[in-house]
């Protein structure tokens, strides 16, 4: 039997990331022109969105979250850096690993707190959970469940922008696994074909549930190459660095706008917590591993540092803005505990467009059936 | 009134829509400079451009996945499938995204898709070319399903399937591109959801959709110059909205019925319909009912047997006679 390919001792490539571009990211024009608030405010951002996982997996523990909650906790430097250099034609859309997205377009943590409890108050109704958070007024398209399904949609949004003559992109995340989904391949060709001002971001954390990429992925290390062979650019990222984050971004955005053309870009990051609240994360990594990111390349804690370091942060500020954050991630689950469950008829609402808006505009007539 | 084919029909509603709103898009493989692989969307790429008609790589997933994120934006794109059996590739985007995206985000996103194309057997090209799925996919909530049986449907349900603010499901029949029927020159649309009686009689009510349709009223004029009996057809036009009414109504008139489709029978459409006459009509049955679909085996090639595995006037007639028996 030939030996099987891809066996290498990596689970994650380390080495790679070290190698990251050392080009001063900081330097970047996006970077530059980066004030003391906008930095601190940035800050917050990913610290909010810590402390919204953090509190969410105490409400999953009271038993009042249902299903799957798949934690962002260590990968916030890349919803963080990404979003934030975005225009008001952009869009974002996303796989189930949501929450931090959500809260960087401007989603509220109530909303998103009461979605996950399934309350009425949520940010769909409670419809659709917390794989499936949507805020198209905040050009956000979801959060959505299957893997690798969203990036023919996030084509398409490109197509859109392109077709009506906006000069937007859409940024269209998904992880390291789902690349190896047929569907991330046919939306990486038609991008590509038909210069689609899209940027996929594969947030490359190491695993796919249980299987390091070295298991899952031919040429793990750099699955952004594959953009090679559709011809599209392609960026490998220090995911643990929102300068860094932020510089790549600012690049592909430019390419879209400027001249419609998609990019791959892979963000090396890591997750702190389990594929998700059933994954008891025992067979898969060692603790070690984990401790080593949580210790040495926490995006916040090194951001934090940045921000001593350029002196536009104290650490009494910051104490502060943790403190605010968890007040907020209380104070939000307070509003998802006390807000209602939709009523039984909500369950045949918002599945027909010309059901719910019977009128003149409407082409339809029949009975819809549920029976 | 002009009579022009269902073929025609079709093209003459993606035209007029095309013409009516700058956002619909005609996008599918072939369907700009090869004219279409049934020439259904024939001259559209040199009236009105490739940026209105365009030819995609053969990528259903892909291609449907991009329409339907286009359509959340606003763009009405009307997809050619070559035929519906390769919906299955992209089923994922059919089914997971086209028709749930909408209640996930609590009806704050709609999506105004079309996917068109032939889906029938009765073409003598094997098992994987010849699938019926408009019961498989009309058991999903958030979408809808057409199957035009003429030419004046196929152009009014077209027409109102793109007009639709949520995902419209059109499936066609290669058999009937060829058909020729009276189509008005002004614009119309067949509302989706309302059946249609396409024959009135008294004796025994035959309800059927798509192709079915025109085998169901083959087998009624036989049965009245032959047998003297009167069958009354209902055509379904529409299998999700479901015009219950039309069909109760017809029910409650001659109190026999026969339901015919194409499709196969284990969990078919025709399953849905016997269910609905025996829960909203039962005492007005004066027989069970009877049922003719397509042979439960997967489709067989060969041209002779085929024709006796989809519903044919014969079949139908003989199955008529047993639930008036
Ligand atoms: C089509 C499909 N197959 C399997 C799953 C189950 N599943 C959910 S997430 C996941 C792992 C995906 O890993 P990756 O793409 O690396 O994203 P991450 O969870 O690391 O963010 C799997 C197998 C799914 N949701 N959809
Ligand atoms: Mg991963």
């Amino acid at each position: 039997m030939p030996a099987p390919k891809n066996t290498k001792a990596v689970t994650h490539p380390e080495s790679l990331k070290e190698e990251l571009p050392a080009n001063a990211p900081e330097k970047h024009p996006v970077n530059q022109g980066l004030g003391a608030e906008e930095k601190v405010r940035l800050y917050r951002q990913m610290v909010r969105i810590r402390h919204f996982e953090q509190r969410s997996i105490r409400v999953y523990q009271q038993g009042k979250i249902g299903g799957f909650l798949h934690l962002y906790v260590g990968q916030e430097a890349v919803a963080a850096g990404t979003i934030s250099v975005l225009g008001p034609d952009d869009h974002v859309i996303t796989g189930y690993r949501d929450h931090g997205h959500a809260l960087m377009v401007g989603m509220g943590m109530n909303e998103c707190m009461a979605e996950l409890t399934g309350k009425l108050t949520g940010c769909s109704k409670g419809k659709g959970g917390s794989m499936h958070y949507f805020a198209p007024d905040k050009n956000f398209w979801g959060g959505h469940g299957i893997v690798g399904g969203q990036a023919p949609l996030g084509s398409g949004i490109a197509y859109a922008l392109k077709y009506a003559g906006k000069k937007g992109c859409c940024l269209c995340y998904m992880g390291d696994g789902a690349v190896n989904q047929g569907a991330v391949h046919e939306a990486f060709n038609l991008a590509s074909l038909w210069d689609l001002p899209v940027i996929f971001i594969i947030e490359n954390n190491g695993y796919s549930m249980g299987t390091s990429q070295a298991r899952s992925s031919a040429l793990a290390g750099s699955l952004a190459q594959r953009a090679e062979g559709y011809g599209m650019a392609w960026e490998l990222v220090n995911g643990h660095d929102l300068y860094a984050v932020r510089a790549a971004t600012a690049d592909a955005v430019r390419r879209a706008h400027e001249e419609n053309k998609p990019t791959v870009m892979e963000i090396f990051t890591y997750r702190y917590f389990g594929h998700s609240m059933a994954d008891p994360d025992k067979t898969y990594r060692q603790k070690d591993e984990i401790k080593e990111y949580r210790e040495k390349r926490d995006p916040i804690i090194l951001w934090e540092k940045q921000l001593l370091q350029e002196g536009v942060l104290t650490k009494e500020v910051a104490e502060q803005i943790n403190a605010e954050a968890q007040a907020e991630a209380d104070a939000a689950a307070k509003f998802a505990d006390d807000s209602p469950f939709p009523g039984v008829e909500t369950i045949t609402q918002d599945i027909y467009w010309e059901e719910d808006n019977r009128g003149a505009e409407t082409s339809g007539r029949g009975t819809i059936v549920f029976g | 009134m002009p009579v022009i084919s269902y073929r025609e029909a079709l093209r003459a509603a993606m035209r007029e829509e095309l013409q009516r709103d700058e956002n619909v898009v005609i996008m599918g493989e072939e369907v700009a400079q090869f004219n279409g692989a049934y020439k259904v969307t024939e001259g559209l790429l040199a009236e009105f451009g490739p940026k209105r008609v365009v030819d995609t790589p053969i990528s259903e997933a892909g291609f449907i996945g991009l329409g339907i994120g286009a359509s959340m934006l606003g763009i009405r794109p009307v997809m050619e499938l070559m035929f519906w059996s390769f919906s299955y590739v992209a089923f994922d985007q059919v089914i997971n995204n086209a028709a749930n995206i909408r209640y996930m985000s609590g009806g704050q996103i709609n999506v105004p898709i079309v996917i068109r194309g032939p889906a029938n057997g009765g073409t003598n090209v094997g098992a994987t070319h010849s699938h019926t799925p408009e019961n498989i996919i009309a058991n999903h909530p958030g979408i809808k399903v057409v199957c035009p049986a003429t030419p004046y449907d196929a152009k009014g349900l077209m027409k109102a399937a793109i007009r639709d603010n949520d995902p419209v499901y059109v499936m066609e029949n290669t058999i009937l591109y060829n058909d020729r029927g009276e189509v008005p020159e002004e614009d119309y649309i067949v509302p989706i959801g309302l059946a249609e009686v396409k024959r009135a009689g008294t004796d025994l009510t035959i309800v059927a959709h798509g192709r079915a349709t025109i085998t169901a009223l083959k087998a009624a004029e036989r049965l009245a110059s032959e047998q003297n009996i009167q069958a009354e057809v209902v055509d379904l036009r529409s299998i999700r909205p479901l015009d219950e009414e039309t069909i109760l109504e017809s029910v409650r008139k001659t109190n026999r019925v026969l339901l015919v489709e194409e499709n196969k029978p284990f969990c078919g459409v025709d399953a849905q319909i016997a269910y609905l006459i025996q829960s909203k009509a039962f005492d007005y049955l004066d027989a069970p009912i009877g049922r003719v679909s397509s042979i439960d085996a997967p489709q067989i090639y060969c041209k002779k047997l085929e024709d006796v595995q989809i519903p044919n006037p014969d079949r139908v007639i003989a199955a008529a006679l047993e639930v008036l028996r």
